[in-house]
């Protein structure tokens, strides 16, 4: 499939994704992100200004070296920019220490890896149950209901007792899914989801993060370069060079 | 805090080669030092005991300046009876002490009618004695010999075994034993051989034995004068604490030259054994420090390696919230486990080779005497052990586990 952009705005305007009236859950304001390597440096991104609504369900899109994922980690406060404001739910999260960023995510972010990244010495339960055990802190009594719903949700719920080496690719995102939503996060981050899976599981796997931003309202926000799911996003947005390219969203206008 | 443990603990099973490595290191350390202190430690003890109890005592009291001219057994220098009254009333209202005998030191010539020879002998009031040395019965060879009797009558003598070989003395010989008295005027009296008594380590091992009375008599000594005082405490680990005690109880007797009169020894300032038993404690630490590198290398490597190979993992769980000082938990219960494992097998395999060795009584020859393996280690020593491997097992996973607590995600995440 042949992604058409529309691009109404001009190269690397501010986007703005919300809706009138709406509070933005993602905004960024002038964010570059520059990395030393060595002796020279590499600029990943140049002066992006975004906002993203709640319960949005967005594709960054772009080639390799566009700049995606480098724009998930600072979204992800797993980076910061090297100027520019991040602002999360309302909370600047590029000045958080090490420590706040943590329980920020913990707080407020789930995760989904192109590897998967479950834990390999814990079931598929046990990965599921990991947010709310070691970082929510919940008694058993509370979270146990929640990952079974959850791993009901995504369909694993026959496989809680299998380790993720016994589990299949697709299976295995169906938890990791299960794992970034199950602490009931704002924001899903997703980095090249389905890079990993092949066509129809990676198919499977975009509308089951689809139906699950339906059923919770939880903003998914996920980088793909891969042509056969960019299509499967509400809305796009495109990178190259570090630089916001357009937007296939009609309402978005420039702030 | 329980999801940790159980992580660490699956973490070590997936890599199970690795960790049981780590802990049959950790396990042979602990053995070694559980083993080594066991016999070290008994080996001390033994000797200890049989050289305090076969005739040394615990402490010792003699005139200030006798134990530097001990080697001459110095008349001049004995216990005025007014001073050993002295030292009665001391020791008397001790209640740490369990008993104490007067000495009288004199070397002799001693013949039996047709060889001469010189001879160390110890004059002793028998009831006290067995009570300050309480093994030297042990030491006396005789057929005839009635230990329930007494230990040795006026007109008797025990006499050294080697003396007795050399000279062809037999129980029930008569032998003449000569001395010089303080005054220069020398004596001699008959005494009938009542035993032979083996020699043991240590100064006085190999002195004869006659009664106290005889001594006075052979010396013509009047009244309750004695060359030393040798002193059993009830309680051998106070020593010390007796020892200081006593120390400060006569230190205010003074001679007429306003210094003291009296000088209190140990029986570790008496015997050469006492630098063997420092040696043995400084092995003893020195096995102890070999353990604890051991146990820190082996951790230290173990933990780096994990740390190396889970990079993308500690990426993974620290991108999803999990706290620094959490993933720092999660190493350390790690290293904790290992310290922990490989203590417990190390302890139970020390304590059943201690075990073994009391079971079949290995004996060994030290210093002429002929000793019985008999290995013990005391509770606290095995607490000791485990709580150093235990808190060397932490200290090794502070690096690795401050290392990964340390990781950026993001770089973790990218580790291929």
């Amino acid at each position: 499939m042949v992604v058409i952009y529309k691009p109404r705005l001009a190269r690397n305007a501010a986007i703005c994704l919300t809706k009138e009236g709406n509070v933005a859950l993602i905004e960024i304001r002038d964010v570059s992100k520059v990395y030393a390597l060595g002796e020279v440096s590499q600029q990943a991104l140049k002066d992006i200004s975004l906002s993203i609504d709640k319960g949005a369900f967005v594709s960054i899109v772009g080639p390799s070296g566009s700049g995606k994922t480098t724009l998930l980690n600072l979204l992800g406060c797993l980076d910061k920019p090297t100027s520019g404001e991040v602002f999360i739910n309302g909370t600047r999260t590029d000045q958080l220490n090490r420590r706040d960023a943590a329980r920020f995510r913990g707080d407020h972010l789930g995760f989904i890896f192109q590897s998967f990244n479950l834990i390999p010495v814990l079931t598929v339960f046990e990965n599921v149950e990991y947010p709310l055990q070691m970082i929510k802190d919940e008694p058993q009594s509370i979270r146990r209901p929640k990952v079974l719903a959850m791993l009901e949700a995504v369909g694993m719920a026959e496989h809680v007792r299998k380790l993720p080496d016994q589990l299949s690719g697709g299976q295995r995102q169906r938890v990791a899914i299960a794992r970034a939503l199950v602490a009931s996060p704002k924001l899903v981050l997703a980095d090249e989801p389905t890079a990993s899976l092949d066509h129809v599981t990676a198919h499977n796997i975009i509308t089951l993060m689809r139906g699950m931003r339906d059923t919770y309202g939880t903003t998914f926000v996920f980088s793909t370069h891969d042509p056969r799911i960019v299509g499967e996003a509400e809305t796009r947005i495109a990178l190259e060079d570090g630089q916001i390219e357009g937007t296939t969203q009609e309402e978005a206008v420039s702030c | 805090m329980l999801n940790i443990f159980k992580l660490a603990a699956r973490n070590l099973r997936r890599y199970l080669r690795r960790t049981l490595l780590t802990v049959l290191l950790i396990v042979l350390g602990v053995t070694l030092v559980i083993l080594f202190s066991g016999l070290s430690g008994s080996f001390k003890s033994m000797m200890i005991g049989i050289i305090t109890d076969s005739n040394l005592g615990h402490l010792q009291l003699h005139r200030k300046g006798y134990v530097a001219s001990i080697d001459t057994l110095p008349l001049n220098f004995n216990l005025k009876p007014a001073e050993y009254a002295q030292l009665r009333e001391k020791l008397d209202t001790d209640p740490q002490i369990a008993g104490y005998a007067p000495r009288i030191k004199v070397g002799a010539m001693l013949s039996n009618f047709m060889e001469t020879t010189s001879v160390r002998i110890t004059a002793i009031d028998p009831d006290k004695e067995l009570v300050v040395s309480p093994a030297l019965p042990d030491r006396i060879k005789s057929k005839a010999w009635n230990k329930a009797r007494h230990l040795l009558g006026p007109g008797e003598i025990l006499v050294p075994m080697k003396i007795a070989n050399a000279l062809s003395i037999k129980e029930d010989d008569a032998i003449v034993l000569v001395a010089t008295n303080r005054d220069g005027s020398v004596n001699g009296l008959t005494f009938k051989v009542v035993g032979l008594v083996e020699d043991v380590a240590g100064p006085q091992g190999k002195d004869g034995f006659i009664h106290l009375q005889d001594a006075r008599t052979l010396l013509r000594i009047d009244g309750e004068e004695v060359s030393e005082v040798a002193v059993r405490v009830k309680d051998f680990s106070r020593l010390e604490k007796v020892r200081k005690h006593l120390a400060a109880g006569i230190a205010d007797v003074k001679n007429p030259g306003g210094k003291p009169l009296f000088e209190l020894h140990s029986w570790a300032e008496l015997t050469p054994f006492a630098t063997i038993a420092k040696m043995i404690d400084l092995l003893t630490v020195t096995m102890k420090i070999i353990m604890i590198g051991i146990v820190l290398i082996s951790i230290l490597n173990v933990m780096l390696m994990s740390v190396y190979e889970r990079v993308r993992e500690i990426g993974t769980i620290a991108a999803i919230g999990t706290s620094p000082m959490r993933i720092m938990g999660l190493f350390l219960a790690e290293g904790l486990f290992l310290g922990l494992i490989g203590a417990t097998i190390g302890i139970v395999i020390g304590v059943g080779g201690i075990a073994l060795l009391n079971l079949f009584k290995v004996q060994f020859t030290f210093a002429q005497m002929n000793l019985v393996l008999a290995p013990t280690i005391q509770v606290s020593e095995i607490l000791t052990v485990s709580a150093t491997v235990l808190f060397m097992a932490v200290a090794a996973t502070l690096q690795p586990a401050w290392k990964a607590s340390r990781m950026e995600p993001v770089d973790a995440l990218r580790h291929v």
